[in-house]
């Protein structure tokens, strides 16, 4: 189903001259009215009328997170503060959050895309949408709300938490669409099952849509399993407008970028530079109708690869991938770009419970070599060296289907890895690079 | 019951690591009464057979050891030539698997005995009692 059938089936000709419109236009009016990106334009020496085409927007200079926070609270806004109408804010690991400001015409733009986005996936106005996502300055909640109420589903604005109320209301309410991040969905089929009695499956329930963090094609065949319903994939982030950047389709192959309105480019985090089409790297996000903030080339950390030719659900407009890792993560392994992220994912699979593990570097012969020591479990521990060995092995193949590289994995004592406040150190390159 | 407890613990092939493991049994007063190491190429697994094997485990876990407690068989072999064949041809016969072992020499230096562990401990204890061999009780 469609929202908007002519624009998501737009010719590939026609929706280049939109872009180059549009991006013709945003880059003027940010000249004009963004101190910030006046003077970094000029620092690169780079005028609006130099925007010819749509290549030439690699030209322009990115804009990072960083870049963000500097311009903290409003610096960034490109209309006085009274037309702005919601502001939400991202918060990050360190230092201050990222601000967003959205006008009328913003907001009305949000329901747009998120309204393409429901729709896609087959929601109707008939469909009972609970969204559990935060609502508050995180952009999910309201990301959804709006999306929903503009196709005129009936909105139950659940907000996070509350497990117990969220299932009673998905029962009494006859819930249809669940609006959450992944691992909820996975604690709320557990938290049915075990503290209640019982089994979404049998609810009414029949359409999901994930997203807010990393999560792989087993966790949706898990989610699809336990709840009965079709799982979807969306992608968003505040610095662009939240939710409804991007958003899977039936085909379950991708995620179709709204790039009428979000003009994407996937850059090669270490260089910079653009990347052919098909090849992996980071994704590069230029919001080309925003009014109240719009981004240019904003950097988002977020690894992917964008593939253009036609869907099968008729839809001309790009896809992504799935979310892979962000770039801040990445290593570089005898050329293949890997993530410890896959390799968490991998130890998961074959064991089971959450892992303690850290990547370790080295090129002792010119070459890299990738060791990984897993902690030994009580949940894992056998008594029997054999046993051990096999499952050392079974790590070592998984993860080396995962990644694509061979690695050591070596199991070490509990604790023996040491954790630091917050997020553990996963990998330690002992590579000499220079 | 003819039982004993055999203590498995997981240690990295680290200098050091038996040192600090039959530290922290001698400084509890627990006695060993035999030990087995198995290694596998950057780890092994260290078994013991002790006279407190409930309070070893315990020490074990409380000092973030990865462990396990499992019960295990222990048959007296007689002091001759072919002792030790006569007491595994038994266990065989009776179609039992010996999945790990260790010898226990008594306090009083006159008895000695197989310690092993096997895959069904109450089923293999049925098939093993009464038949003229004399097993170990510990616990
Ligand atoms: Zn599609």
């Amino acid at each position: 189903m469609f929202w908007d059938q002519q624009l998501e089936c737009i010719e590939p000709e026609r929706l280049r001259e939109v872009q180059l419109q549009r991006l013709k236009e945003v880059v003027k009016r940010v000249y004009e009215k963004v101190p910030f990106y006046r003077k970094k334009f000029d620092e690169a020496g780079i005028k609006p009328e130099d925007i010819r085409s749509l290549e030439d927007i690699k030209h322009l200079p990115f804009t990072s997170k960083t870049d963000m926070r500097e311009a903290y609270p409003f610096g960034l806004f490109a209309v006085p503060l009274s037309e702005i109408v919601e502001i939400h804010t991202s918060s990050g690991t360190t230092g201050k959050p990222v601000v967003a400001g959205y006008t009328v015409k913003d907001i009305a733009l949000w329901a747009e895309v998120m309204a393409r986005c429901l729709v896609m996936v087959g929601a109707t106005k008939d469909d009972i949408v609970q969204i559990a996502y935060g609502y508050g300055m995180f952009t999910g909640g309201l990301g959804f709300h709006y999306g929903a109420q503009k196709i005129g589903a009936t909105v139950v604005p659940a907000s996070a938490g509350n497990t117990k109320r969220q299932i009673e209301l998905m029962k009494d309410f006859g819930t249809t669409f669940l609006a959450c991040t992944p691992s909820y969905a996975l604690y709320l089929t557990e938290y049915a099952k075990e503290e209640m009695g019982i089994d979404l499956s049998t609810l009414k329930l029949r359409i999901g849509s994930f997203g807010a963090e990393m999560w792989t094609e087993e966790m949706r065949k898990e989610i699809e399993r336990r709840m009965g319903i079709k799982a979807y994939n969306v992608y968003g982030l505040t610095e662009i407008i939240g939710p409804g950047v991007a958003h899977e389709c039936p085909a379950q192959q991708g995620l179709h970028v709204w790039e009428d309105h979000f003009y994407p480019e996937i850059i090669d985090p270490e260089t910079g530079e653009p990347l052919p089409e098909g090849q992996e790297g980071e994704l590069v996000l230029t919001s080309l109708t925003r009014e109240g903030m719009p981004m240019i080339r904003f950097r988002t950390r977020d690894i992917t690869t964008l593939h253009r030719e036609k869907c099968a659900c008729g839809r001309t407009l790009a896809k992504i991938e799935r979310i892979k890792g962000r770039s801040d993560d990445m290593i570089k392994v005898r050329g293949v770009m890997i993530f410890p992220y896959q390799i968490e994912q991998a130890i998961l699979e074959v064991q089971g419970v959450e892992p303690h593990y850290q990547i370790i570097l080295t090129r002792p012969h010119y070459l890299d070599e990738v060791e990984v020591q897993v902690e030994m479990s009580k949940e894992i521990f056998s008594d029997d060296v054999k046993t051990i060995e096999t499952l050392r092995k079974r790590l070592e193949k998984k993860i080396e289907q995962t990644v694509g590289v061979r690695v050591k994995v070596t199991l070490v004592e509990p604790k023996s890895i040491p954790r630091s406040e917050g997020k553990a150190k996963r990998i330690i390159d002992k590579r000499n690079l220079k | 019951m003819y039982k004993v407890e055999i203590i498995s613990i997981f240690v990295e092939n680290k200098p050091g690591k038996l040192e600090k493991i039959t530290k922290l049994l001698a400084e509890a007063y627990i006695n060993i009464l035999g030990f087995s190491i198995t290694d596998a190429r950057d780890f092994g697994i260290i078994k013991f057979l002790v006279d407190k094997p409930k309070e070893a485990y315990e020490l074990f876990k409380k000092n973030g050891f990865v462990v396990a407690l499992n019960p295990a068989l222990g048959i007296e072999m007689k002091d001759k030539p072919g002792g030790l064949y006569e007491v595994v041809k038994f266990i065989s016969s009776k179609g039992i698997n010996i999945e790990n072992a260790l010898v226990y020499v008594a306090e009083s230096r006159e008895k000695a005995y197989f310690i092993f562990e096997v895959e069904n401990f109450e089923e293999s204890l049925e098939k093993l009692k009464d038949n003229g061999f004399e097993l170990l009780k510990l616990v």
